[in-house]
C-alpha cells in the first residue's frame, strides 16, 4: 500500500492505524471525545474491511474487562476511552497492569466531573498514572499514530499495558496532514502477537492470572512490576530508534523532517522526550501533549526577537510520563535556572501533576526554580498570549501553583 | 499563515466548512488545519470553527484569535456575537446576507473596523434554497470565500466536497458543487484584486 500524506481527523487517523495493526479483539463504549475513534473502528468491521472481533460493551467497566479477558486468552487487543469512562475502568486498569496483560488503550483526554464538562484537559489520565501502565502523550496526529504502532510492540514484548494520550477535541477532532504507515511496514516492525505457553489462558496448559497474593508475596510482585516499568525505558528508546529506521528512512517526507530537525541546533529527540531550543537554555518550559505546539511557536517568537531578558527559551516535551524519564530530564534541565511546567491538570490540594514530577526529579540535582502553571482546564483555549504570561511570571520566586485561565 | 474563522449556528455545518477549506488547501499542496470551537453544539447556538493554511508545518493549537478571513454564515449573529474579535482592518469578511445594510455594524466608521471594500456579501441562503432545497449554506458560501480570498481554488474546493461527502451520495455532491459554483459567480464582487492582501493563488 502506498504511504502518502493525507489530511485526516485525528480520531480517523488513530482508527486507521489500529485497523492496519489489526488487533484480534476491540471492545469499547462510546464517550465524547473518544467516540469517533470507535465509531470508525465499528464501521470498518461492519463494512467488511476488518476482521477483528468488535465487542459492543454495556459500559467502560465491561469494555476494559472484555479486552482484559481477551488479552489473557492470548489475543492482541485494543480499547479507547475518555474521562468518566476511564474512571469507571479504573479497577480493571489496575488489574490489567497487575496481570501483565499487553492491552493498548487510547485515552482521548477530557476533563472529569463535577461540574460535568466534555472538553479537553488531562485530569482523567492523572487519576490512573500510578496503575502500572506505560503512558505516552502525543503532540500531533503523526506522533499519536506512530506511538500507537510502537505501543503494541512495547506492550507485547514486555507484557506491560500501554496507554496513548491524545488531547480530546484538540487532536481527536482536528484535521491535519498525517501519514498512516502501510500494512507492509507495520508487519515488518510489529510481528504478530504469539504469547508463549504459560503466558495465557489455555485449557491444555492451565495457568492462573492475577492470583491471590498474601503479605508474603504481594510486595515483591509489585516491586517486580515497578522494576520492569523502570527498565521499559530502554525498550522504549530502542523501539523508537527502530521505528524511525523502518518508517522514516524509507519515506521521503519524513526524511525531510528528520534532516531539517538535525540542521536545527538544539533539537534532541527520543522515545521519552523531545527538547526544542538552544542548548543549555537558562529558561525552559516543560509540557506534554498538544499544547507543546503552541509553546514551541511562542518560544520561537520570543527567541527570534530576543524578547525575553533572561535569554533564549527552551521547550521540553515529555512524551513518556510513565516510566518517568528522570535521568534524561535532569540532564536536559541541569543548566536551567528557571523552569515553568505547564499542566492541563491539577492534583487538587497540591500542584500540577507534571510539575510535581519535575520538582521531585530535580530534587538535590539543581537549584532551579520550578514553577507550576495550570492552563486549559475543561477545554479553556490556551492562547499564545497565555504562554507569554507564563514566561513573564516564571521568574517569580513563588511556590504556589498558578492558574492562567483568562 | 492564513487564519480563517467561521461563525454560524449549530446545525449549519460550520465545522464541515472549516474542514472543507483545510482539505481544499491540502489538495493544493499546502499544510492545513481545521478544528471546531468545542462549544456546545446545540442547534441554533452561535458556534465557531477554524482553519489555518500555511506552507510550513502548523504547530499552533490556539483558536483563531487573529483572523485574516472571517466567514459569517448567519447574518443574525451580527450585533449579537463579537464577530470582529481580533480582526484587523485588512481582515476579509464574507457575510451571507441579501441585505448589504446588515453589515453596517462591521463597517469602519459605522461601528465596526472593516473597510467597506473588504466586506463581501453573498446571498448564500437564496442559492442554497434554490439548489439544495434547504438553508444549509456552509458549502455555498465557500464559493464566495474562494473567489474573494483566492486562498483555495474552485477546483480544489470541488475536490474537497467530493472527498468529504463521498458517503453522502453523488446527488448531494453534485448539488453542493453546483451551489459552490453559483456562489463563486456572486455579483457583489467589487474585486479589486490588487487591493487584496490575500491574493496568492491563481485560479
Amino acid at each position: 500500500m502506498n504511504e502518502k500524506k493525507q489530511i485526516l481527523e485525528g480520531s480517523n487517523a488513530i482508527a486507521q492505524v489500529i485497523k492496519t495493526i489489526a488487533p484480534d479483539v476491540i471492545s469499547a463504549y462510546p464517550i465524547t471525545p473518544q467516540t469517533h475513534i470507535v465509531e470508525d473502528l465499528a464501521k470498518f468491521k461492519a463494512d467488511g474491511e476488518s476482521d477483528y472481533e468488535f465487542v459492543r460493551a454495556e459500559s467502560e467497566f465491561a469494555a476494559a474487562s472484555i479486552v482484559a479477558g481477551a488479552s489473557a486468552a492470548g489475543a492482541r487487543v485494543y480499547t479507547a476511552t475518555s474521562s468518566q469512562g476511564l474512571l469507571l475502568m479504573t479497577e480493571v486498569v489496575y488489574n490489567i497492569a497487575g496481570m501483565r496483560l499487553p492491552v493498548v488503550m487510547t485515552c482521548a483526554n477530557r476533563a472529569v466531573s463535577a461540574p460535568i464538562n466534555i472538553w479537553n484537559d488531562q485530569q482523567d489520565v492523572h487519576a490512573v498514572t500510578h496503575a502500572g501502565w506505560i503512558m505516552f502523550f502525543a503532540e500531533n496526529h503523526q506522533e499519536a499514530v506512530d506511538q500507537h504502532v510502537m505501543a503494541f510492540k512495547i506492550a507485547e514484548q514486555l507484557k506491560i499495558p500501554v496507554m496513548i494520550n491524545v488531547d480530546g477535541f484538540v487532536l481527536t477532532h482536528t484535521y491535519e496532514p498525517v501519514i498512516i504507515p502501510s500494512a507492509e511496514k507495520i508487519k515488518k516492525y510489529l510481528p504478530s502477537y504469539k504469547p508463549k505457553i504459560g503466558e495465557y489462558l489455555d485449557p491444555k496448559n492451565p495457568v492462573t492470572l492475577g492470583a491471590f497474593a498474601t503479605p508474603a508475596d504481594y510486595m515483591e510482585i509489585r516491586e517486580d512490576l515497578h522494576n520492569d516499568l523502570m527498565d521499559s525505558k530502554e525498550v522504549i528508546l530502542r523501539e523508537y530508534e527502530q521505528f524511525k529506521k523502518i518508517f522514516k528512512m524509507s519515506d521521503n517526507k519524513r526524511q525531510v523532517t528528520v534532516a531539517l530537525a538535525k540542521k536545527i541546533k538544539g533539537i534532541f529527540d527520543n522515545g521519552l522526550l523531545e527538547y526544542y531550543g538552544p542548548s543549555n537554555a537558562k529558561t525552559v518550559l516543560v509540557a506534554m501533549g498538544s499544547v507543546v505546539g503552541t509553546v514551541k511557536d511562542v518560544a520561537d517568537e520570543v527567541n527570534k526577537k530576543s524578547l525575553f531578558p533572561g535569554g533564549k527559551i527552551g521547550v521540553l516535551k515529555i512524551k513518556t510520563f510513565r516510566p518517568f524519564p528522570e535521568k534524561e530530564i535532569a540532564q536536559i534541565l541541569s543548566k536551567a535556572k528557571h523552569i515553568a511546567v505547564i499542566d492541563k491538570a491539577i492534583s487538587l490540594g497540591h500542584a500540577g501533576p507534571l510539575a510535581m514530577e519535575v520538582k521531585s526529579t530535580l530534587q538535590g540535582k539543581t537549584m532551579a526554580n520550578v514553577r507550576s502553571f495550570v492552563l486549559g482546564l475543561g477545554g479553556r483555549d490556551i492562547s499564545k498570549e497565555m504562554i507569554g504570561r507564563v514566561i513573564k511570571d516564571m521568574k517569580q520566586k513563588e511556590n504556589k501553583v498558578k492558574f492562567i485561565g483568562r | 499563515m492564513q487564519q480563517i474563522r467561521i461563525h454560524g449556528r449549530g446545525g449549519q455545518g460550520v465545522v464541515t466548512a472549516a474542514e472543507l477549506i483545510a482539505i481544499a488547501a491540502f489538495k493544493e499542496g499546502k499544510i492545513a488545519q481545521a478544528f471546531p470551537s468545542f462549544g456546545v453544539e446545540r442547534t441554533g447556538a452561535p458556534i465557531e470553527a477554524f482553519a489555518r493554511i500555511d506552507d510550513e508545518k502548523i504547530r499552533l493549537r490556539e483558536q483563531v484569535n487573529n483572523p485574516n478571513v472571517l466567514i459569517i454564515q448567519d447574518s443574525t449573529l451580527i450585533g449579537n456575537v463579537d464577530l470582529l474579535r481580533g480582526a484587523k482592518e485588512d481582515t476579509i469578511v464574507i457575510v451571507n446576507t441579501s441585505k448589504k445594510e446588515k453589515t453596517v455594524p462591521l463597517t469602519k466608521g459605522k461601528g465596526g473596523i472593516i473597510p467597506e471594500e473588504n466586506i463581501y456579501t453573498v446571498d448564500a441562503t437564496k442559492i442554497a434554497l434554490k439548489i439544495l432545497g434547504k438553508n444549509i449554506v456552509n458549502t455555498t458560501i465557500l464559493g464566495a470565500f474562494a473567489k474573494a480570498t483566492h486562498l483555495v481554488s474552485l477546483d480544489s474546493l470541488k475536490e474537497a466536497i467530493e472527498e468529504k461527502f463521498k458517503e453522502k451520495g453523488a446527488d448531494l455532491i453534485k448539488k453542493n458543487i453546483k451551489a459552490v459554483e453559483e456562489a463563486y459567480k456572486f455579483e457583489d464582487l467589487r474585486l479589486n484584486i490588487k487591493k487584496l492582501a490575500l491574493q496568492k493563488h491563481e485560479n
